[in-house]
């Protein structure tokens, strides 16, 4: 089934790279794109998206903040936080707040392993 | 009417300079925080192409007379010099940080040209390969070089520079072990070379997000 996908990063050329790689993956999902972490509040409280993509680094506000907030309000949404930036320390605080860290680039297939398993657990938790 | 240099790269350019500045400081604060064995954060609040003249505008506006700085001559199909700048006031802090444990100040002091060297080294490496390998270039990059002085003598080292060059400014927060240091990043390039960077990232953000050059 289609999901919603929320996509934060303050790159607009970073969001572009992932919408290139959906389209690929799962062309029939929604996708929504957040360029702040305020922007992606506002779009989880209105939109209500399945699965988020964060970004670690942008100004104004920490990925894994925002990470732990998606998390906190709904515990269930699968959340990675994107980042070139993969120093134990931050790995570690991702998977401490239950998110998965992928590298950035991202590339196609650590995208779609990740995706395959958000799914895997939306469904299990739909059942 | 020539240009100024924020019109040289249209937004979605400048925008995809960021992403690769940001991917080449992220690769930099992995390789420091593997030499300092502790966490480093090294952020990237603003990256902007300036004039050399605004550039050394905006460091004598902003910070005091005496810097430090670690240059290095990069070479390929772009051409310049990287410098990476920090308050000589800070410049001690930042080796503490750095070294870590409890050195004595006179052993701080003789450790800093080397402990200066290897970290603008590392940040600077850490940048710039990032940059070429994500544009499919290579670049030849000098052994790094400690400078003090004001920002006008770093920007007008032999040999002469064009009047037309630019300065990729770019602002960084540095933080390892309780030490929040800020700095700056300023690479300076020939027009030849802005021309060629102009290219390359057109050619990056088709590869990278399929938009067609425009």
């Amino acid at each position: 089934m289609p999901y919603k996908i929320l996509i934060v990063d303050d790159s607009k050329l970073a969001r572009m790279a992932v919408t290139k790689a959906l389209n690929v993956l799962h062309p029939d999902w929604v996708r929504l794109e957040a360029a702040s972490a305020d922007e992606a509040l506002a779009a989880v409280k209105k939109e209500h998206p399945d699965i988020a993509l964060v970004d670690f680094n942008m100004p104004g506000g920490n990925g894994l903040d925002l990470a732990a907030a998606f998390r906190e309000s709904n515990p269930r949404m699968p959340v990675a936080v994107v980042s070139a930036n993969r120093q134990r320390e931050i790995v570690s605080r991702a998977r401490t707040i239950g998110a998965a860290f992928l590298n950035k680039p991202l590339t196609e297939e650590d995208l779609d392993a990740f995706l395959k398993a958000a799914v895997q657990s939306l469904t299990k938790a739909r059942s | 009417m020539k240009p100024g240099p924020t019109l040289v790269l249209d937004e979605l350019e400048l925008d995809a300079l960021t992403e690769l500045v940001n991917l080449g400081i992220s690769q930099s604060a992995i390789s420091l925080a593997e030499m300092v064995r502790d966490e480093v954060t090294l952020s990237v609040p603003n990256v902007a192409l300036v004039s050399r003249d605004e550039a050394i505008r905006t460091l004598g506006e902003r910070e005091a007379k005496n810097l430090v700085a670690v240059h290095q001559v990069f070479e390929g199909d772009i051409t310049g010099r990287a410098l990476l700048i920090f308050p000589e006031a800070r410049s001690l802090e930042l080796v503490r940080a750095v070294i870590g444990g409890s050195l004595s100040i006179e052993e701080i002091i003789e450790l800093e040209q080397e402990a200066l060297a290897e970290t603008g080294n590392i940040i600077l490496n850490g940048c710039l390969a990032t940059m070429a390998n994500q544009l499919h270039r290579s670049l030849k990059i000098s052994l790094p070089e400690i400078l003090h002085g004001e920002g006008k003598e770093f920007f007008n080292l032999a040999p002469p520079p064009d009047p037309g060059d630019v300065v990729m400014f770019i602002y960084i927060n540095f933080a390892v072990r309780n030490s929040d240091i800020q700095g700056y990043i300023a690479m300076l390039l020939d027009m030849p070379s802005i021309a060629a960077l102009k290219a390359l990232l057109v050619e990056y953000i088709s590869r990278v997000a399929g938009e067609s050059p425009a």
